[in-house]
């Protein structure tokens, strides 16, 4: 997979939240969380479930409005902006891969394509192809997402949001749902994006990911970045006792 | 002996039969053709209407709704197209003279979308809502991940219970002759009904029984097929989850394609 060329985007684009806060109901998830994702990199969010990392990454693409701070793309500020504007920005993986079980696998990659770019069928289908061609599953553009393994959706489900020529990607924990003999092909295929120089802000529970791939780590906790550095600052030398605490755990 | 054969003759001579057949074929069967189709169409599109709003955020939306389907649904569908069919006749004698069809399909369309409203909405509910997040994630707007990703979903998962209210439409046309029916505009029930009046034998009626059958049982089964295959034509995902090997960029995977192959057919 490496020997293929991933698209890269137009230009790098950064991200970043300032202080946000979110609550659902007397639930408050993020406490003022800042996170900043240079252009052209990578950050892996790691920390407990239920620490608000799935949130942070809804409020980057404003599925779910902060009720205070700030979103940033290169900067500025998008909360003023087209939320659907803003998410034809940015592309997003899920866990449950999301495919539209409807839908051939060509045609998840081009409703988009055809309905939001104005591109013809046909058109679309080139660039589809393109981008199926890049997770290598173009042979598969004509079967349901009901017959592909978990991987394989997965790896539909990323060319789905690149053939949108994304500024940033966004990866809610893409291999948790996947059955072990299954996530290297995705992380690797993550991993080649990363070196292609996309924007990447990634949820994950492969800590060997973010140690090799990444370029900054968060450790969230409670809501707040409890720490922040490269991984190898992180996971060799934990500031704190909750980063400690959680590594013991998942190490 | 000869009370077994009254009988018999009562509901099936072949004789009557034979009599009432042309009527049955050239005006019945088409006629109620025509009021179960129209209706079905009024009721689909109205129904899908509904449930939509009955979806909506807005109360605004989602109250009406509630109070239409509560209505519609609660009625006799006999009262309905008497109401609707006697309330409304000046206004449809002004606009396209004696004829009780418009009126008879708008009640039967509306009753049905009462139904079918219900029937959508449960679909479209039933819909994850993963798949909400991802079209609205890929920047589709919410009319636009409903009308392309939710709604077709949610359609398809009740096609079955959607073929039952067609059903009920074809046996619930019968009831326009309320409205009072020219010779031409009967349908099959009027004029199975009318032999049967004026012969005083029932075989007319029972011949009119058998065309709905005739209609009715192929959709019944034409619903079991649909539940079949959608429930066996679409496993759940994750069925070949132990097939997956590392795909040099356009190459084949014989065994998964020998597998797809396979259950396709």
């Amino acid at each position: 997979m490496s020997a293929t060329t991933l698209p890269t985007q137009a230009a790098a684009t950064s991200v970043g939240l300032r202080e946000v806060h979110v609550s659902f109901g007397r639930h408050r998830v993020l406490r003022g969380l800042s996170i900043d994702v240079p252009a052209g990199s990578t950050t892996c969010v790691i920390g407990p479930s239920g620490s608000g990392k799935s949130t942070a990454l809804r409020v980057v693409n404003r599925l779910l409005e902060p009720d205070s701070g700030d979103v940033l793309l290169d900067g500025r500020s998008v909360l003023d902006d087209d939320p659907d504007q803003l998410r034809r920005q940015i592309g997003m993986v899920f866990q449950q891969f999301n495919l539209f079980p409807h839908l051939t696998v060509l045609d998840n990659v081009t409703l988009a394509l055809r309905h939001l770019r104005g591109l013809g069928r046909e058109e679309a289908g080139e660039v589809a192809l393109a981008h199926l061609d890049t997770v290598g599953l173009r042979h598969k553009a004509s079967s349901r997402p009901s017959r592909l393994s978990g991987g394989q959706q997965q790896r539909v489900a990323i060319a789905r949001a690149l053939a949108l020529q994304p500024r940033v990607m966004l990866f809610d924990e893409a291999t948790s749902a996947l059955d072990p003999e299954l996530v290297k092909g995705v992380l690797s295929l993550m991993a080649d994006l990363a070196g292609a120089g996309m924007t990447m802000l990634v949820v994950t529970h492969e800590m060997g990911f973010a140690r090799e791939v990444a370029d900054h780590v968060a450790f969230i906790d409670g809501g707040v970045v409890v720490e922040h550095g490269e991984p190898a600052q992180l996971f060799d030398a934990p500031a704190t006792d909750r980063l400690r605490r959680f590594l013991s755990q998942v190490l | 002996m000869d009370t077994l054969r009254t009988v018999w003759e009562t509901f099936f001579d072949p004789q009557a039969m034979a009599e009432a057949l042309p009527d049955m074929l050239r005006v019945g069967l088409r006629n109620t053709l025509v009021l179960a189709l129209a209706s079905a169409v009024l009721g689909t599109v109205l129904g899908l209407l509904l449930a939509m709003a009955g979806l909506a955020r807005t109360r605004w939306l989602r109250w009406p709704a509630r109070l239409y389907t509560d209505l519609f649904r609660g009625l006799p569908v006999a009262v309905t197209i008497l109401l609707v069919g006697v309330g409304f006749a000046p206004i449809g004698l002004a606009l396209w003279g004696p004829n009780p069809y418009p009126l008879g399909i708008l009640a039967l369309g509306l009753v049905a979308a009462a139904y079918m409203g219900e029937i959508f909405r449960s679909g479209i509910q039933s819909v994850e809502t993963g798949q909400l997040e991802a079209s609205r994630a890929l920047g589709f707007s919410h009319w636009q991940a409903m009308r392309l990703v939710i709604v077709p979903q949610g359609v398809r998962r009740v096609l079955p219970a959607w073929v039952n209210q067609l059903i009920a439409l074809v046996k619930d046309s019968s009831l326009v002759y309320f409205l009072g029916l020219l010779a031409s505009q009967r349908e099959l029930f009027r004029i199975g009904q009318d032999y049967a009046a004026n012969t005083g034998n029932a075989s007319a009626l029972v011949l009119a029984g058998l065309l709905y059958l005739v209609i009715t049982v192929p959709l019944t089964h034409a619903v079991n097929a649909v539940d079949r295959r959608l429930r066996e034509g679409r496993p759940a995902g994750g069925a070949a989850d132990d097939l997956d090997t590392p795909h040099p960029p356009g190459g084949v995977d014989p065994v998964l394609t020998a597998v797809s192959e396979g259950a396709s057919r």
